[in-house]
């Protein structure tokens, strides 16, 4: 795109706090990590073990997120351009997976098949748990795609394979590099199926680095590595993303929905029915099953206590997400160039980390700097709001992308200053998305473990916190319940995320 | 709770009537408790508590009715307690740590965070069990044991080393991810040292022993005769005992009493935070877990061992001294991350 316009400070500064925010955690790794002199870091770098953990999590990124690729563009492609019937269901369940924890699912899959454990498990597990996240995009920019190239490449005589291969792919390619980058710093960063799975990856050493070694020094320098990972992807995203041309016009609405060939549907509904067995069924079937066999001794005031609360940390988290990301956003999307780069690498760059040490990064800070907070609500929120930022910052982006610049020009050329405009024009286009990425930040502060359990003020109980504590002893019985109802409730926000991310009409 | 049935709503009666008994003839530790209270009274105090709230609320609740100070608990995982307090540093709101191992207590002590203890409270515990020192002291204890199924093996194994015949091939079970089993696995390289533990894991592992999630489910496969043999903890078998009845349990305990890793007593224990302002009101709570009252809890409630004279014991163990631990310092059971190496190495922890 040729339109280089300079930001409104209006947009520069809060975007650029957001910046910032995200990269705090950097601050407590770099201490941490050089506490004990830069040696101890360089020694652990360079250790063969961290080479192998290095190999081992790069192949499993690698290979979850190729999986991921696959399984939801296909997800995609059946839900926006088949002509089944009920695609507007099937893409809410097909999104479920999104609400189910990664430890619960894990678990699940453990119980159900022992021998599952080790690289092959955690490849299923952390598909099933995000391939949500190549479909919701992929299938949102299917919906708005032009579908005429297709035909006209299947009345030149392209079989309906190729055609989609070849055409309808390509104008989907930035939806799915997108997705994969998010896809590739979740595998990164998840601790749940890979401690579940007992498969050693970076995450796993660096919990065991605090639990067992009680070693900050070695956790952090590992973290740093993982930013450094992180770092990589992002670059690589970014040149994939920017190498294809994007659609300048929404065009004329057209209906999206093809009769494919039964050789095209069969194969796609297969992977669909599968993921739907897979990515919920079995968690679901699991802890119904733990539910009736521990329902005798469930405290119900309880269960309904930890419900509330949940849902309220991520409706706080959601909300404060979605502040700190808008200006984000439409930096990215209408401002390129590289004060956007910038900030858009520092928002994703700790996407990486796993929670424990954002957590106590926030601990680090938060003692220091604001003891009358620490162990509040507001730091918990804090510590979620730098976790999920990346996911509402690329919802956000992506809806303005879409969303027809010339209204923008039309409301300039009226008169309407550059701040109003975004207030009147480009933030009430994007709403969908801005409503997609807060319900994914909302989903995610559900989910949350790790940070729940270290900063939530002392005696606040959440599901996922509840769920934790009833795995520990050895009465699974009574965690059932509690899986169950955070696995309903996630489900609200996922089925309004998929709702609003593709059903939005083509403008 | 399982715990809440009937047979062992007896046994916790019997160890609460043991209390009342015992406590008459304990009365040292009871008046330095009640002295306490009087200057504490209605302030409140911080626990990291790394044991579980299913387990621990009730004595808590009781510890405040009794005493009057209350209570903030924290509940999280031993390790990441620690990992926490190590974050905070002096600036931690905690004033008082309780742990589920001696690792974590030795890393909040070498990071010096922790303030040394009265002699009264350090002398209730025998020095085995307890800081060198004098930071932290074992509230209650949990013995390595060998449980067996009698139907398959007539008599146990005399040793660690007797496991490693093949005629136990694919009949031992063990719980890999497990903290205790990697504690037990941290104390035999702290007593063979890392050639020698890494000769018995690589027989184990010739062996092929059977992996399961928890100790539990290895006491259950034992019990149904699915294997014969389980590296666990002394006090799951009286867990199942008083859930389905002793009638229907078959497993035993073997205890090795040996001074070999198998014979490790580890523990749960207690410090006091050097940044604490409530040293007094902390100190009430560390007495008040070392007290009659305290210690017949533990053995009650979680059928472990007790760690001052005067409680007895309801469940026929051999006493603690007679378990003939290794001669460890249970604070080096914090590297723990050395033994996942290991075994990780010998194929025992990922698999």
């Amino acid at each position: 795109m040729s339109r280089v316009l300079r930001a409104p400070v209006a947009i520069v500064a809060p975007a650029m706090l957001a910046g910032v925010v995200a990269l705090l955690p950097l601050i407590y790794l770099m201490d941490a990590s050089l506490s004990q002199g830069f040696g101890a870091a360089v020694r652990e770098i360079i250790d063969a073990r961290t080479t192998i953990l290095l190999i081992r999590t790069i192949l499993l990124t690698l290979i979850v997120t190729t999986l991921c690729v696959m399984v939801g563009t296909i997800n995609a492609w059946l839900v926006v351009r088949s002509s089944l019937p009920f695609r507007p269901v099937l893409l809410i369940l097909l999104a479920m997976p999104l609400a189910i924890p990664s430890y619960l699912s894990a678990f699940a899959w453990v119980s159900w098949i022992p021998t599952m454990k080790g690289f092959f498990g955690a490849s299923i597990v952390l598909t099933l748990a995000s391939y949500p996240y190549v479909m919701l995009p992929v299938a949102a920019m299917l919906r708005s795609a032009d579908p005429m190239l297709e035909d006209i490449a299947r009345s030149l005589g392209v079989g309906a394979y190729s055609a989609i291969l070849q055409v309808t792919l390509k104008q989907v390619a930035p939806a799915i590099w997108a997705g994969s980058l998010l896809v590739a710093l979740y595998v990164v960063s998840d601790f749940g199926a890979v401690a579940t799975m007992r498969l050693e990856t970076f995450t796993w050493v660096i919990y065991g680095a605090y639990r067992a070694g009680f070693n900050p020094t070695r956790a952090a320098t590992l973290a740093l590595m993982l930013v450094a990972l992180a770092l990589l992807l992002i670059l690589l995203e970014k040149r994939l993303r920017t190498r294809v041309s994007q659609r300048i016009g929404s065009g004329t609405a057209r209906s999206t929905v093809r009769r494919a060939p039964l050789t095209v549907v069969a194969p796609a509904s297969i992977i669909a029915i599968t993921s739907l067995g897979f990515g919920i069924g079995v968690p679901l079937i699991s802890s119904i099953r733990w539910a009736r066999n521990g329902t005798a001794t469930t405290d119900w005031s309880e269960v309904f206590g930890t419900i509330i609360s949940s849902f309220w940390i991520g409706l706080l988290t959601g909300t404060a997400t979605v502040l700190l990301a808008l200006p984000v956003g439409i930096l990215l999307a209408r401002f390129k160039g590289p004060l956007a780069n910038i900030t858009e690498g520092s928002v994703f760059v700790t996407h990486s980390l796993p929670g424990v040490v954002v957590a106590l990064s926030v601990v680090y800070l938060g003692i220091n700097l604001v003891r009358p907070l620490y162990q509040q609500l507001p730091l918990l929120i804090f510590g979620q709001v730098i976790i999920f930022l990346p996911l509402v910052v690329g919802a956000v982006r992506t809806s303005i992308e879409q969303s027809r610049i010339a209204l923008e020009d039309v409301s300039r050329s009226l008169g309407v200053s550059r701040m109003a405009t975004i207030f009147r024009v480009t933030i009430p286009l994007a709403v969908p998305g801005i409503a997609a990425g807060g319900a994914l930040a909302v989903l995610g502060a559900m989910k949350e473990l790790p940070t729940t359990l270290i900063l939530r003020p002392t005696s606040v109980e959440t599901l996922a916190t509840s769920i934790w504590k009833h795995s520990v002893v050895s009465d699974f019985g009574a965690v059932g319940p509690y899986a169950v109802a955070l696995m309903f409730l996630a489900a609200l926000p996922t089925a309004l995320l998929s709702h609003v991310a593709v059903a939005k009409s083509v403008k | 709770m399982k715990l809440c049935n009937r047979s062992n709503l007896r046994v916790t009666s019997f160890a609460l009537l043991l209390a009342m008994f015992s406590a008459c003839s304990g009365t040292t530790t009871e008046t330095a408790g009640s002295t306490t209270a009087v200057q504490t009274n209605g302030e409140t105090i911080t626990i990291y508590s790394g044991r579980n709230e299913t387990l621990m609320s009730a004595l808590f609740t009781q510890f405040s009715n009794e005493t009057g100070v209350k209570l903030e608990v924290r509940y999280g995982d031993s390790g990441e307690l620690a990992a926490l307090l190590l974050t905070e540093g002096d600036k931690s709101p905690a004033d008082i740590f309780f742990a589920q191992d001696a690792g974590a207590l030795g890393a909040v002590e070498s990071a010096g965070l922790l303030s040394p203890l009265p002699s009264d409270v350090t002398d209730a515990v025998d020095a085995k069990f307890r800081s060198k020192n004098g930071k932290w002291v074992a509230t209650s204890g949990r013995a390595r044991v060998l449980i067996y199924n009698p139907d398959l093996v007539a008599s146990p194994p005399a040793s660690l080393d007797d496991l490693l015949d093949p005629k136990f091939e694919k009949k031992i079970g063990y719980a890999p991810s497990n903290a205790s089993w990697q504690s037990f696995v941290t104390a035999l390289r702290l007593t063979r040292g890392e050639a020698g533990a890494r000769a018995w894991l690589t027989g184990l592992a010739a062996n092929k022993p059977i992996a399961y999630e928890k100790n539990g489910a290895v006491r259950d496969a034992v019990n149904s005769g699915e294997i014969s043999l389980g590296l666990i903890n002394h006090y799951y078998l009286y867990e199942l005992i008083s859930k389905i009845g002793a009638d229907k349990v078959v497993a035993k305990n073997h205890f090795f009493k040996d001074q070999d890793a198998g014979s490790l007593v580890n523990i749960a224990g207690v410090g006091v935070l050097a940044s604490s302002k409530k040293t007094e009101a902390a100190l009430s709570m560390v007495r008040y877990l070392l007290s009659v009252a305290g210690q017949s809890y533990f053995a009650g409630k979680t059928f472990e061992y007790p760690m001052t004279p005067g409680v007895i014991q309801f469940v026929s163990l051999p006493s603690l001294m007679e378990l003939n631990s290794p001669p460890i310092d249970l604070a080096d059971l914090k590297t723990i991350e050395e033994t996942q190496e290991l075994l990780e190495r010998v194929g025992l922890l990922t698999k």
